[in-house]
């Protein structure tokens, strides 16, 4: 086996043994991204600055002196293009920020430069994480490295892609509506979004601030379990950092007794229109559950029909003004000097050519449902609903531990399938929307693949900043997936 | 038909914290443009706002100071326009839910309600240059903290609206919140205006009123507001709402936007800011440290002490002078003669010197309560107390003991008296000649020089009447 191609925990182990070098292990996830650079996962590598950094990490192996917080020290890390990461360029897959450098670093950043962690890259993403499929990004679309036809799901598309594809050994994303655990179905691997607060978000540029939130995407649940670690952590510059002591999500994942343990399947995740080849995965794996003595029932989420609607109130009234910033003033692109008659020209035109279709819908849809005279029908009626959906899920976890659901509808579609049709697009995150929603936590787990070679991913949740729980059961899950083969037999 | 104006005021203050309202850069004023940002107040993709603790407990003692109630549970929003000067096109401000409500000043025995106090971020400044084809931004000011004090309309003169700011003022520099100068901007006042007939409670059309840069320059335009829609309305015209600019240099307000121009700030509320919540342990801990108002005082130096209100007005304007002013009070019950003291001698000598009251160290109250007392008991003349005052102000040297090292008490003696009389007589032959032929008021030039051969140190009252007697 290639070195990009195992998992951070082996790597790690071959580091400290001095079996191999993290410069090795770095050249060769450069190696696979120059091979396979048609795949597009990345807007920006950083080929030199890497490598001295994994010169640097083993040095300290060689000394010993890897200290006791540079948890992945030397592991090639591939970061969203939403994070900033100081003196690089930080595009958010936008025109308006092609040309901005961030002049500092996000916390996350910082977590993974003190872990000893190797920024490879920064990842193709849609537009300001607006879209399912990655093809709102300025810089051209990211393709499924299972089947090119395909769409790698999105909007941190680029960073499942570069993990399915070996071009990282994990990498960072970012989850407003599923767009961690859309891409990591979608490409079949692990992609976990964490409870609303236990990342700080002080660095991620915001899309919806309420929404929003940093997660890991890896290969293996134990490599997600490791990533988080890196990660959490009370931030004071992120006032929606919750203040809890770290946990090791690491440390006793394998100590995991199902009967202890009841699952609710929630019957409006089942409905009709989900793809037959996802529901008969789904229903293999909870089969398998029953036989392990979970207790599993069928449960309810009454209002999550109106969750995609909610979502598209509050995401875009939010998105409208985190991104009034990016006007040409300040930094980012501006409109060429012919097309400006006045101030408002100078905003109208840099804003009309420095964002896309999808960012203008959103920001459209935003500033409307905010406008005085309308916040009472749209943005106030849409957080009453947001309590609603949140009581549902309150309500549920008093009974159930976990609640399993399929991560999306159908496996990835064809690029350019759905890109003309909104409505359909958003629908391919009406299962994943919920828990951005509720503040949960929520994971996607690799369990199958499609007749065509595509993965199909389920989708458990867990109560707020039960994560340590999550990746137990998850790692359970990839056990069995891993025992009974069902990635290779098919469905 | 008489007309009253109907005023309410809209009052912007800077709090005068050592760091802005959601980062840590320095507030400090006149610094080279954009020294003072970061990527936070610079509003750069992906930051977030952190409150000062520290702006959260200024606000809270300003609107204590105004006798608003503290909301225990308030939240910011987000205000949007499109401006240059504004990093995010928002203003983190705070919308529904204000820090405070219900205050209330008096001014001039009425009461003068507050409607609500709340907390904010200022915005950066436009620079324009003559000779440069951009516009440039200094981003310095950029997150300052500043409280807006909104009235209801309850003022009704111009000279009200004077007088309820300079009260509004002074509170703030006696909690030592803010400097309040309008002329740095750490004061900004916007006025709403409307006129009725007197006495109605019908209210007019109103217009709001921006750009004025003292407190007489707000005075001087809602006066000529007043005016303006008082013509309009005999003339049978409309007024139009909308908002005027001040013309300091014409002295006349100009209309800048139309109703129908006024912006919707979309707002919604700040996600990235946790609610407010204050505890009530808190607030009843900050009412305790605040101190007596100074119109408050004013009007119990006037009342109660009898002081003459000029005098009031001046002691009252620095904390630290007032506090002097009582403990010399305390021991010595001659309180218009104290003022008078302090305004006369300490005053001029702090004009003079060009200091503050507060650098006053040796300064205490005993020996200035003693110079007093040596004067008002006729033991020392005015003149020989002004003489001495400054060793008493400076050096905090007991004026009992100067006097006696000295030997500068008063001269009451009446035949010592009598000799300097008679020798003024013999030597200014011209003045006692004048004097005799009827020109009475030379009188005080023979008194002079009698206390210039005493060194001040005789009673000029017996000096007079000796020369009276004589002559």
């Amino acid at each position: 086996m290639k070195l990009n191609e195992l998992s951070a925990l082996e790597l790690l182990k071959l580091l400290k043994e001095g079996e191999v070098s993290s410069y090795e292990i770095t050249d060769a996830v450069f190696k696979r991204i120059e091979e396979r650079g048609f795949i597009n996962a990345y807007i920006n590598i950083f080929r030199g600055e890497a490598l001295r950094n994994a010169s640097k990490i083993d040095e300290l192996y060689l000394n010993k002196k890897i200290n006791d917080s540079q948890i992945i020290a030397g592991i090639p890390i591939a970061v969203k293009d939403n994070i900033c990461y100081k003196g690089y360029p930080t595009t958010c897959g936008s025109r308006i920020l092609s040309n901005f450098i961030s002049p500092y670093d996000a916390t996350v950043v910082k977590k993974i430069e003190d872990g000893g962690g190797i920024i490879i890259g920064k990842t193709n993403m849609d537009e300001f994480a607006m879209g399912s499929s990655n093809e709102t990004s300025f810089f051209g679309p990211v393709l499924n490295p299972h089947h090119t036809e395909y769409v790698p799901g999105g909007s941190s598309g680029g960073s499942a892609a570069a993990v399915a594809d070996f071009q990282a050994i994990f990498a960072i994303g970012s989850d407003t509506g599923g767009s961690i655990r859309q891409p990591a179905s979608f490409c079949g691997i692990v992609g976990l979004k964490p409870t609303y607060g236990l990342v700080s978000r002080y660095g991620l540029v915001a899309f919806a601030s309420s929404l929003d939130q940093i997660g890991p995407m890896a290969r293996t649940v134990k490599d997600c379990a490791l990533l988080l670690n890196v990660i959490t952590g009370y931030d004071p510059k992120d006032s929606t950092s919750v203040n809890i002591s770290k946990i090791d999500y690491l440390s006793e994942i394998e100590n995991f007794e199902p009967k202890n343990f009841k699952i609710g399947l929630p019957k409006e995740y089942f409905i009709e229109g989900i793809d037959p080849e996802v529901k008969k995965a789904i229903d293999k794996v909870i089969k398998e559950l029953e036989k392990e003595k979970f207790i599993i029932e069928e449960t309810s989420l009454p209002h999550t029909e109106y969750a995609v609607a909610d979502y598209y109130i509050i995401a875009p009234a939010e998105a409208s003004s985190n991104l009034a910033r990016y006007d040409g003033i300040k930094y980012g692109f501006r409109i060429e000097k012919e097309y400006i008659s006045n101030l408002i020209s100078l905003y109208f035109e840099t804003r009309s050519k420095g964002f896309g279709d999808e960012v203008k819908r959103r920001i459209l849809i935003g500033t409307y449902s905010l406008s005085s005279g309308y916040y009472d029908a749209y943005y106030l009626k849409a957080l009453k609903v947001r309590r609603l959906i949140k009581e549902d899920f309150d309500k549920a976890f008093e009974k159930y531990d976990f609640l399993i659901t399929p991560t999306s509808p159908t496996t990835a579609f064809k690029i350019g399938e759905k890109v003309d049709d909104p409505l359909k697009m958003y629908l391919s995150d009406i299962f994943t929307i919920s828990a951005n929603l509720a503040g949960l936590p929520a994971i996607s787990v690799p369990i199958a693949k499609s007749k065509e070679n595509l993965p199909i991913g389920l989708q458990i949740l867990a109560p707020h900043f039960q994560e340590k729980k999550l990746l137990q059961i998850s790692y359970f899950i990839e056990n069995i997936v891993k025992e009974k083969e069902f990635l290779k037999n098919g469905i | 038909m008489e007309f009253e104006p109907v005023i309410g005021l809209e009052v912007h203050i800077q709090l005068n914290t050592s760091s802005k309202i959601f980062c840590n850069c320095s507030t400090k004023f006149g610094e080279r443009p954009n020294s003072n940002v970061c990527p936070v107040c610079l509003g750069l993709p992906g930051v977030l706002p952190v409150l000062n603790k520290e702006v959260l407990r200024k606000a809270i003692l300003a609107s204590l100071a105004l006798n608003c109630s503290i909301s225990n549970f308030s939240k910011f929003d987000r205000k949007h326009y499109f401006y240059p000067d504004l990093p995010k096109n928002y203003q983190i401000s705070q919308y529904d839910l204000p820090l405070a409500k219900n205050g209330y000043i008096i001014v001039n025995n009425k009461k003068i309600r507050i409607k609500r106090v709340h907390m904010e971020e200022d915005a950066g400044k436009l620079i324009h240059s003559e000779d440069s084809p951009y516009s440039y931004v200094d981003f310095n000011r950029t997150g300052v903290p500043l409280i807006e004090i909104v009235t209801e309309p309850d003022i009704n003169s111009p000279s009200e609206a004077y007088m309820f700011l300079n009260i509004l003022k002074n509170r703030m520099k006696y909690i030592e919140v803010s400097d309040c100068n309008m002329e740095e901007g750490s004061l900004r006042c916007d006025a709403n205006i409307s006129v009725r007939v007197n006495g109605s409670d019908k209210l007019g059309v109103k217009t709001e009123i921006k750009n004025m840069n003292s407190f007489r320059a707000v005075e001087k335009a809602l006066e000529y507001e007043f005016k303006r829609q008082v013509e309009l309305i005999k003339s049978n015209q409309k007024i139009e709402q909308e908002t005027r600019l001040w013309d300091s240099i014409n002295e006349i307000t100009i209309s800048m936007r139309s109703k129908e121009e006024a912006h919707d700030y979309r707002y919604f509320p700040e996600p990235d800011l946790p609610p407010i919540i204050v505890e009530k342990d808190f607030i009843e801990k900050l009412k305790e440290t605040l101190p007596e108002m100074p119109d408050e005082k004013f009007k119990r130096y006037v009342e109660d002490l009898n002081i003459p209100p000029a005098n009031a007005e001046i002691l009252i304007t620095d904390k630290i002078m007032a506090s002097f002013f009582e403990n010399c009070c305390a021991i010595y019950n001659n309180y218009k003669s104290i003022s008078n003291w302090i305004i006369s001698e300490i005053i001029q000598y702090l004009n003079k010197n060009k200091i503050e009251f507060i650098e006053l160290k040796n300064l205490k109250p005993e020996n200035f309560v003693e110079l007093v007392k040596l004067v008002d008991e006729g033991r020392i003349t005015s003149r020989v107390a002004k003489d001495i005052s400054v060793k008493v102000i400076e050096e905090g040297i007991s004026p009992l003991k100067l006097v006696s090292e000295k030997e500068l008490t008063q001269l009451s003696d009446a035949k010592e008296i009598e000799k300097l009389v008679d020798e003024v007589i013999n030597t200014e032959l011209d003045a006692v000649k004048k004097y005799k032929e009827g020109k009475k008021n030379i009188l005080s030039y023979l008194v002079g020089q009698v206390m210039k051969k005493s060194q001040g140190r005789a009673n000029p009252k017996l000096v007079a009447e000796l020369f009276e007697k004589k002559l």
